[in-house]
């Protein structure tokens, strides 16, 4: 389905590469990618472009039915009042006002944002932390085993990873006896089951999951970083707070800018660790669009208003998403 | 990964994209204009006007293949499509099996697009609204099941305005459960409490007395999607007031409401019982099977639940078990209990809708259904009155669950569960509201008045 945006990533990283190496300024630069891109258009001109679009074609077929119809029906049908069965009725704009005025379904978007600081920004942080203190270690066996250990939530099903959850955070789960162990007998609770805490005990979980991706991806764009810079900053006497301030962090601008931006859509379009731990609950406290989505449609049979939530939940997602992608693409030396 | 992928994807691939978008997509639109949905109202209503005509029942003699649409983790109907087969051998069965909430989730389109001739139903009335399922009012004619007790089949009857109780017979029971409440007898024991309760003030004392004694008085579902205080709380409303009021509000009768002064006296008590710490600390995150897993492992005295879990507790703590129906406010009283059909319906587009009445008259009538009903299915099995009854140990928990099902249908105190008053009230609104109830986030009336106000928006819209 994606194969259609196949070819532009190749040509695409290559610059990417180039700026995260060198972060001195290119008197070319903005020449740069539309430079290579055309040079390839203008090699393949006439039959050889007709072949080109022959063999994405498949490809565009599954992406147009697979994809674009879906989205398509799905805008049409969140202007009807429709259970899926019977007859249709046009409200016009009728279920995007409905959105935005029922209190259920604007809170289940508030905290989709709420969810951005556990899914995103903690994730994004300990992935730099981390990613920084086993670079010294990243081409040893240490290094690997670190890796492995911390990517290991993304292959393991979040399903799976949902339910090992709800058991650890049960009123008498793991950590719940681990800070009776510790004397702290008192803050302990059925932490899913509380209105105050289970938000954020949804968001730990995420949290959990995600942090593997960062660090993995962080420490890649790591290992990018010219070592010499490292040994220059050094002999200026810098210290590894410095460091990391002044290279490490401005070296992985690209990496933070992919990592921070699949975290988002994670949080914003959440709904697997949601289901599996909480169902939404207690009280819709940790009801999040994604859900919502699916009760509407398929228990409540709201066909129309769950297509307007998707459509709002999906230019939520492009209005957070494309200001992130441009601040993280331009060069801001 | 796609949005890995698409984060990195540079500009140079947005014209790309945006221009097979434009192409294709735009061609789709204009092929997809039309309102979406088929003109199912006419199907309904022609199903509605062939409704007097006597219909023949009957799964003939030559090999007929049923489809089936069940649901997982209930033995009951696979063992009666067993024995059916048995008896029937030119009848086989292809049967899917789901969990329940995806039944209800998928039973519009199954019923519409993969026709099943048997098929476990959710709340009934939307389907019908919809045209979905065949009206059995001419199997009910020609095979007697009119002149059965009424109170079995009228859940299962929707009118032409979607009011329930009246009208057209639009599914069927394999048998009925009840719910009331289940006891430890060694824990009761240790309270001294050696018989069941007879009055509510017996009852709030063994709840007070099993506090003291540090044993967890009442451990109930009530998290995630599953509001399982809503047992409790209609047992006590059927207390304090009329169950036949609840089930006007649950039928959706014109005028009626759940926001009385008996039900705000019912919220009020259950509000008592939250504050008193009657419920395990955790129950806004307790699920049905850690319910029934910490009941069973001796770790509370009471549940309230349905006597589907009768052959099941027999097995797993036999003679340990107790049952009784929720207690009036004076001894003697008349007691009232939640009371439901196990729904089955066939599809209003169903291959072989003659065998499936067929067998649906075996399962209350044959004698080894009934039994299988009883010791598989743990509840009553539907029929006439006077139909016969396998025999049951007395000093099993089916044995008092059997017998406290004679004792509604005495004292005419069936009710339907308040959350099948709409497809969506449970999930939208007795759920969270419960929930917010035993963390304080809502008071008894502002349950009640919440409920009654999505109930009014849901059948309204």
């Amino acid at each position: 389905m994606t194969s259609p945006i196949d070819p532009a990533p190749r040509s695409a990283t290559a610059p990417a590469v180039a700026v995260g190496l060198a972060p001195a300024p290119k008197t070319d630069r903005p020449a740069v990618t539309p430079g290579r891109v055309g040079r390839g258009r203008r090699s393949g001109r006439g039959r050889g472009q007709l072949i080109g679009w022959l063999f994405a074609a498949p490809a565009l077929l599954f992406y147009a039915v697979f994809v674009l119809r879906p989205l398509v029906l799905t805008v049409q049908y969140s202007f009807y009042d429709w259970n899926g069965i019977g007859a249709a009725k046009s409200v016009g704009f009728g279920n995007y006002v409905k959105v935005f005025t029922d209190p259920d379904l604007s809170q289940s978007i508030l905290h989709a944002f709420v969810l951005i600081i556990f899914f995103s920004l903690i994730p994004v942080a300990l992935g730099l932390l981390v990613a920084a203190a086993i670079r010294s270690v990243a081409t040893s066996k240490l290094g690997a085993v670190a890796r492995v250990v911390l990517f290991l939530p993304q292959v393991i099903p979040l399903v799976a990873a949902g339910i090992i959850w709800s058991w650890l955070l049960a009123s008498d789960g793991l950590i719940n006896q681990l800070l009776d162990l510790v004397g702290l007998g008192g803050v302990t609770r059925a932490w899913l089951g509380d209105f105050s805490t289970a938000l954020p005990a949804v968001g730990i979980i995420g949290a959990w999951v995600l942090v593997g991706l960062c660090t993995l991806l962080l420490s890649a764009g790591m290992s990018k970083i010219d070592p010499s810079l490292y040994e220059a900053a050094r002999m200026d006497g810098a210290g590894a707070i410095r460091e990391f301030f002044t290279i490490t962090v401005p070296g992985l601008r690209q990496e933070i800018g992919v990592c921070v931006t699949v975290t988002v859509i994670a949080a914003l379009a959440s709904f697997d660790i949601v289901y599996i731990a909480t169902q939404g609950g207690p009280g819709n406290r940790t009801m999040v669009p994604g859900l919502q989505i699916f009760y509407l449609a398929f228990s409540e049979r709201e066909i129309g208003l769950a297509s307007a939530l998707a459509v709002v939940l999906v230019l939520l997602v492009l209005l957070v998403v494309v200001p992130l992608q441009w601040f993280t693409r331009e060069d801001g030396s | 990964m796609s949005l890995l992928r698409s984060a990195r994807m540079s500009r140079s691939g947005h014209r790309l994209t945006a221009v097979s978008a434009l192409l294709v997509g735009g061609s789709l639109l204009v092929a997809a204009c039309g309102a979406p949905g088929s003109s199912s109202e006419t199907a309904n209503s022609a199903t509605a006007s062939s409704a007097a005509a006597a219909k023949t029942a009957t799964c003939g003699t030559d090999p007929v293949t049923m489809s089936g649409y069940f649901e997982t983790g209930f033995a009951l109907p696979k063992a009666l499509t067993d024995e059916f087969t048995k008896q029937y051998p030119n009848v086989t069965w292809d049967i899917r099996e789901d969990q329940f909430a995806v039944i209800t989730q998928n039973a519009p389109r199954v019923l519409q697009d993969s026709p099943p001739d048997l098929m476990r139903l959710p709340q009934v009335s939307e389907l019908v609204k919809d045209g979905l399922l065949l009206d059995l009012d001419g199997y009910a004619q020609s095979l007697g099941w009119d002149s059965w007790p009424a109170s079995q089949l009228s859940q299962m009857r929707v009118s032409s305005t979607g009011e329930r109780g009246t009208g057209p017979l639009y599914a069927m029971g394999l048998n009925y459960s009840m719910t009331g409440v289940f006891y430890n007898k060694q824990l009761a024991a240790q309270i001294g409490m050696t018989q069941a309760p007879t009055t509510l003030a017996e009852f709030d004392d063994a709840l007070a007395k099993a506090k003291a004694a540090g044993i967890t008085p009442i451990a109930q579902f009530n998290g995630g999607a599953t509001g399982g205080l809503a047992f409790p709380l209609q047992n006590l409303m059927a207390v304090y007031g009329d169950p036949s009021a609840i089930n006007d509000w649950i039928f959706q009768k014109p005028g009626a409401s759940i926001d009385t002064d008996a039900t705000k006296q019912a919220a009020q008590h259950l509000k008592g019982w939250i504050d008193n710490g009657y419920f395990a600390s955790d129950v806004n995150s307790l699920d049905y099977a850690t319910m029934m897993s910490r009941f069973i492992g001796g770790q509370s005295l009471f549940i309230f639940d349905g006597d589907w879990e009768s052959g099941n507790l027999d097995k797993q703590m036999a003679g340990n078990a107790g049952f009784f129906l929720m207690p009036p406010k004076e001894a003697g009283g008349s007691v009232a209990a939640m009371s439901a059909p196990l729904t089955f319906g066939v599809s209003a587009k169903a291959a072989h809708p003659d065998c499936a009445a067929f067998f649906l008259n075996w399962v209350a009538t044959n004698d080894k259904a009934r039994e299988i009903d009883v010791t598989v299915g743990g509840s009553h099995p539907m029929g006439p009155a006077d139909a016969s009854m396998p025999t049951v140990d007395a000093n099993t928990v089916t044995a008092a669950t059997l017998a406290a099902g004679a004792q509604i249908a005495k004292d005419n105190g069936a009710m339907d569960f308040i959350a099948n008053a709409t497809g969506s009230i449970y999930a939208k609104s007795w759920t969270p509201e419960l929930q917010k109830l035993v963390a304080g986030e809502q008071t008894p009336e502002g349950l009640l008045s919440t409920v009654q106000s999505d109930y009014q928006s849901q059948i309204g819209g």
